[in-house]
């Protein structure tokens, strides 16, 4: 294992780790603030992602594309949090599962529909197609650095906007408690609308974005959505902070897992048998994280309900 | 409006009565379905027991289905190529008969049952979800990245493994077999709810804390019925991998958990018949709207919001006198 393809590696479990949060971001504010789970978030990362190749493939512009990506889930998200998402609050959380299960059927079946079954293509922009030179001589993706520098700025504009901002103040007097700011004359049905709905963008956002390195196809959402639980219950539900540390703690352990647990089993026991248990281990090691956190802190690592 | 008794009596009568009849009439097709019906039903009632009666909302049940799927694919594709399970340090042989087929995917479910209740059940409410959600999809990426048995092609028995004095390769005998176990499963879930263990299960569902000062352990509780819920699950899906003879990891995705929690759903949460007329709607919906449109499911999720959004309590609330039951 050479120290280049190690730091590769690590690059790319960062770039993993901020798509996640993207992710994850809009799921644990939508539950801190509503209380809701939503499966469907995937799905909207989905139509991001649809979105995107649409535009990219009329225009030519990837910029407008990422545009699209972010207005077409926000919108989405908006819509669906008007018809549906609203009569869902007040019930249990067995009644959203559901319901947003629901949606993901008919969020799936619309977009096949739609736009047939084969996968669609978006393209990396030639400007960030190269690679990139980085200090000792490690060529890494411009594209995929782009990427990570999308994430960290969506961390730092998330976190100013939830502390340096009214609208923040406001989501997070949601948080703590619904009824109260209501009765203070903030309009609670608009916040949520408008909560859903940049959890959404980011979710398409992301889509898009993640779109350009893999294909754009049905289904492609709920992987990443069930990544993006694992990662909430690492950091603990509502926690934006929680989420950061958590998707970056999963896409490392995920990434890094791959390429080091077949080379470390290769130590002890034969080369082919390794590669198997290995990577059968690898696999199976972000769940094995998410247990032990759960066995030593149950509430997640910065979760403050139990 | 009819008792919700005269109901249950009336769907098991015409689950076996519909197939028998089919099957005079020579439409082996619909025995199939028929057997579908009743082996996703098994499924369904073995989430009933956690979600109705223990009020776990499991989105990781597929995960017991697909392991009684591989106990019977790993027992059967061992015996089919006469090579040992292990010989060391003791010798165990794969197995083509039923019984003991049954008894290890029990006996698996509910182990993995105890190993993700453990867990999952130092948490609950939405955590829990995402944690049963996230557990089973660990069970699929392991049975995608393990070659041995197949990895993502999954793998084929050529045969159906058989019964004692039965032609299980008759579909209307197979259907006999599973139609039998499923009121077996149906009973013991009946006698589990009436007795005290199902009435301080109850309890723990609408009031943890009572349960508790009174000298119960609502987590010993919970996790009971999470292990017997998982061993009847992991029954069904050895019964749904004999079905197709073909075990692959679709049958531990996050889909199958979704599926098997609409059974439930759809025929109402917590009645003891409920998952059965669930998957027989399932399944009619699945073969007629599927011949009317290849965009069925986009119909099943319209209709699926429908009934969570305006028709709670699923069909037999509808169907049956407001009794016990609860949405």
């Amino acid at each position: 294992m050479t120290m280049i393809l190690l730091i590769e590696q690590v690059l790319n479990g960062l770039q993993f780790g901020v798509m996640l949060f993207v992710m994850a971001a809009g799921l644990t504010l939508v539950f801190g603030v509503m209380g809701l789970i939503n499966l469907a978030h995937g799905s909207l990362y989905m139509v991001g992602a649809f979105a995107a190749a649409t535009v990219a493939g009329l225009t030519g512009s990837f910029l407008l594309a990422l545009a699209a990506s972010l207005a077409a889930a926000a919108a989405a998200g908006a819509l669906v949090e008007i018809v549906v998402i609203r009569r869902l609050y007040a019930r249990d959380h067995l009644d959203q599962v559901l319901a947003t299960f629901a949606l993901i059927l008919i969020f799936s079946e619309g977009t096949r529909w739609l736009f047939g079954s084969f996968p669609l293509f978006l393209d990396v922009p030639s400007w960030l197609s190269g690679p990139v030179e980085l200090p000792g001589g490690i060529l890494y993706p411009a594209y995929r650095l782009a990427i990570i520098g999308v994430g960290l700025a969506v961390a730092v504009g998330l976190w100013a906007l939830i502390t340096r901002t009214r609208m923040g103040i406001r989501i997070r007097a949601g948080e703590s408690d619904r009824e109260m700011i209501a009765a203070l004359g903030v309009d609670i049905s608009k916040l949520y609308t408008v909560v859903f709905a940049l959890g959404a963008g980011l979710a398409g956002l992301a889509g898009a974005l993640v779109g350009a390195i893999q294909s754009v196809q049905v289904g492609m959402g709920e992987p990443v959505l069930i990544l993006a639980f694992v990662v909430i219950v690492i950091g603990g539900i509502g926690s934006i902070k929680g989420a950061l540390v958590a998707s970056l703690l999963v896409g490392l352990t995920d990434t890094l897992g791959g390429v080091l647990l077949p080379s470390l089993f290769a130590q002890v026991m034969e080369r082919s048998s390794a590669m198997l248990v290995g990577s059968s281990l690898a696999s199976m090691l972000i769940y094995i994280l998410m247990a032990v956190v759960l066995v030593v802190r149950p509430s997640g690592l910065y979760g403050v309900r139990s | 409006m009819m008792a919700e008794k005269h109901l249950n009596w009336l769907i098991a009568g015409l689950l076996l009565a519909i197939p028998v009849g089919a099957w005079l009439l020579g439409e082996i097709y619909t025995v199939t379905l028929a057997t579908r019906v009743v082996v996703l039903a098994l499924a369904g009632v073995g989430l009933n027991l956690a979600l109705g009666s223990g009020g776990l909302i499991s989105l990781g049940h597929a995960a017991f289905f697909g392991v009684g799927g591989y106990a019977m694919g790993i027992l059967a594709s061992h015996a089919q190529s006469y090579q040992p399970l292990m010989d060391w340090p003791f010798l165990i042989e794969g197995t083509k008969s039923m019984p003991v087929i049954w008894l290890v995917a029990m006996i698996s479910g509910a182990l993995s049952a105890l190993a993700i209740g453990a867990l999952s059940l130092r948490t609950s409410g939405v955590y829990f979800i995402m944690i049963t959600l996230a557990f089973g999809q660990m069970f699929y990426y392991f049975a995608i990245s393990w070659p041995a048995y197949g990895g993502e092609d999954g793998l084929s028995i050529y045969v159906r493994n058989g019964f004692p004095g039965l032609n299980t390769l008759q579909p209307i005998q197979f259907f006999g077999l599973c139609y039998v176990l499923l009121i077996a499963a149906l009973l013991v879930c009946a006698r589990i709810n009436a007795s005290p263990f199902g009435l301080a299960l109850n309890a723990v569902r609408q009031s943890a804390q009572r349960v508790e000062t009174v000298g119960l352990s609502p987590r010993r509780l919970r996790l009971t019925a999470f292990v017997i819920s998982g061993a009847i699950t992991a029954l069904a899906g050895a019964l749904f991998a004999d079905l197709s003879r073909f075990v692959s990891p679709t049958m531990f995705s996050w889909q199958m958990s979704g599926e098997i929690m609409v059974f439930v759903i759809l025929g109402g949460v917590g009645r003891l018949y409920g998952p059965v007329i669930g998957a027989a709607l399932f399944i009619m919906l699945e073969h007629w709207l599927g011949g009317v449109s290849d965009y069925w499911q986009l119909f099943l999720g319209v209709l699926l919001l429908g009934v969570v959004l305006f028709a709670r309590g699923g069909l037999i609330g509808a169907l049956a006198r407001r009794e016990a039951g609860h949405g």
